[in-house]
């Protein structure tokens, strides 16, 4: 493995869900304040910090709540790579010697209800949405209703997914939807984008996530566990992929953007698929997490059926995935939703993640973040 | 009496007795996108030309819309909402166009059908007009 150079040293959420006595804004407060706490500095120790959210308001406004010490504060708006990509800018930021201690923070609040789509911010005629074609839903139900009937995916293997989900999240304090929900339910809940009912989406939701990042070789000033940051990547798409609001896709099909971000990140940390104890995928929906397994590089296409099947990605199988409830028990604040993921293997791999801890001292944990219109960000994290 | 409209300008040739969806050709790599636009995506050229595309393909993925979608942007009916059916067709050594299909049915689609395309009433706008877009249909055998 290469030798880190970042390393995490405390980390803040808010918990995700629904909370209508505080702004994204103060959700994202709340998970700096925990933040610095768990790592034992103050606010103006912070030299400088990357945030973001799609829809609570620019995340240097903070500052009025935290402090006006000054610091470097930059937003950043990347779509469902938001908190990936602030998280990336912090990494860069202090691998290249410009700063020694920063935070990476993401929050937000959305209103009930599928994504509403800005045809226009998005790129895309305003005939796009009238006739009703921009829903991120549709994107992933067809692009499983390809996949399943490609690789011999099963409904019910979709509803695994869901359903491990809800189990995980029920030990997870901080997740929105904490009931175990059945098989049957799940299958027998409405149709929302055939093959995909409602309890196999994730909402959109609220929430907020806080990370504070130090030189690697400096952790142990700040925490007894650092969790080093051994990779972390951002690609948008290519010629031929497969992406969420897409009026048009090339002839020839290509893989999408995760296939590129993993292998480069695997690069980046120098080690491979076989090398990583636990993972948090991107699951907008259950299919989702199906098709991430191959496209990260962790099985072939068309094995997750079985994987699936015999519980090997449970918390106690060998390769456990989405073990704080993911997003469909989170739900998606965009801008928290790819910190969210890299808390949670910080939990992990300190060992403090309490019912659903993950036995046998994980060492190596990875994330991934997908969303539109073509973006992946993933970290490799180990200790 | 009401007009007939289409749902936007430069997106198919309208009126017409045969119209046809119209993207756009790169000039040096021969990549064909839809709809129009300038700029190459796959080998960065900026020399498109207009391009009428096939009526003819295949069905590549699907899915129903089963719930009513937000409005703004959706114009439709939400009120009497019915599920309406979502697809990619790929013209015929083209390019896939995403498109509403002429059937909500799942039992009537499934991946690889032939396609064809047809122009159907999307909704009715502040004038009266019917608001006409494109789709495409099983092809009857």
């Amino acid at each position: 493995m290469s030798k880190p150079e970042v390393a995490i040293v405390g980390i803040g959420i808010h918990p995700f869900g629904r909370t209508p006595e505080r702004t994204g804004q103060e959700q994202g407060v709340y998970a700096v304040r925990q933040a610095l706490k768990d790592a034992g500095v103050e606010w103006s120790d912070v030299q400088f910090a990357f945030g973001g959210s799609q829809a609570a308001g620019a995340a240097d406004t903070m500052v009025s709540k935290l402090g006006l010490t000054g610091l470097q504060f930059i937003n950043v708006a990347n779509g469902c790579a938001t908190g990936g990509s602030a998280l990336f800018s912090a990494y860069n930021t202090i691998a290249s010697g410009a700063f020694e201690l920063g935070l990476a923070v993401g929050y937000d609040k959305h209103e009930r209800g599928a994504f509403r789509v800005n045809t226009r911010s998005s790129g895309l005629g305003d005939w796009y949405g009238k006739q009703g074609l921009a829903l991120t839903t549709q994107f992933f139900g067809m692009k499983i209703n390809r996949y399943m009937q490609n690789h011999d995916i099963s409904h019910n293997t979709l509803a695994k997914v869901s359903a491990k989900a809800f189990r995980n999240a029920e030990h997870n304090p901080n997740a929105w939807r904490r009931q175990p929900i059945s098989e049957e339910q799940i299958l027998e809940s409405d149709m929302l984008s055939y093959p995909l009912t409602k309890f196999m989406f994730c909402s959109p939701a609220e929430g907020g996530v806080a990370l504070l990042l130090a030189r690697a070789d400096q952790a142990h000033k700040y925490t007894d566990t650092p969790v080093y940051l051994n990779a972390a990547v951002v690609r948008s798409r290519r010629w031929g992929s497969f992406e969420v609001m897409a009026p048009w896709l090339a002839l020839e099909d290509g893989d999408g953007p995760t296939v590129d971000t993993s292998k480069a990140a695997f690069e980046m940390a120098g080690i491979g698929p076989d090398d990583i104890d636990l993972a948090q995928l991107q699951d907008t929906e259950a299919g989702a997490e199906i098709m991430h397994m191959a496209e990260n590089g962790f099985c072939e296409h068309g094995e997750q059926e079985r994987i699936i099947q015999q519980g090997e990605t449970e918390i106690g199988g060998r390769f456990p995935v989405n073990t704080d409830g993911g997003c469909l028990a989170n739900g998606e604040p965009v801008g928290a939703s790819g910190l969210r993921q890299v808390y949670e293997n910080v939990l992990q791999l300190r060992g403090s993640a309490g019912k659903r801890q993950v036995p046998n001292d994980p060492k190596v944990a990875y994330t991934h973040v997908y969303g539109a219109p073509g973006i992946s960000g993933v970290t490799i994290l180990s200790k | 009496m009401a007009e007939q409209v289409a749902i936007e300008e430069g997106l198919f040739t309208w009126p017409s007795d045969d119209p046809r969806l119209l993207g756009s050709q790169c000039q040096d790599c021969g990549a064909i996108i839809f709809p129009m636009q300038s700029g190459c995506p796959r080998c960065a050229s900026d020399d498109t030309k207009p391009k009428e595309l096939g009526t003819r393909g295949k069905l590549w993925t699907w899915t129903i819309q089963g719930y009513p979608p937000k409005s703004p942007p959706y114009a439709g009916d939400v009120e009497n909402f019915e599920p309406f059916g979502v697809g990619y067709v790929e013209i015929h050594d083209e390019v896939k166009v995403e498109t509403r299909l002429t059937t909500a049915d799942k039992d009537l689609l499934k991946i690889g059908m032939e396609m064809e395309l047809k122009f159907i009433p999307a909704y009715t706008d502040d004038d009266g007009n019917e608001v006409i877009t494109f789709a495409f249909a099983p092809v009857e055998r």
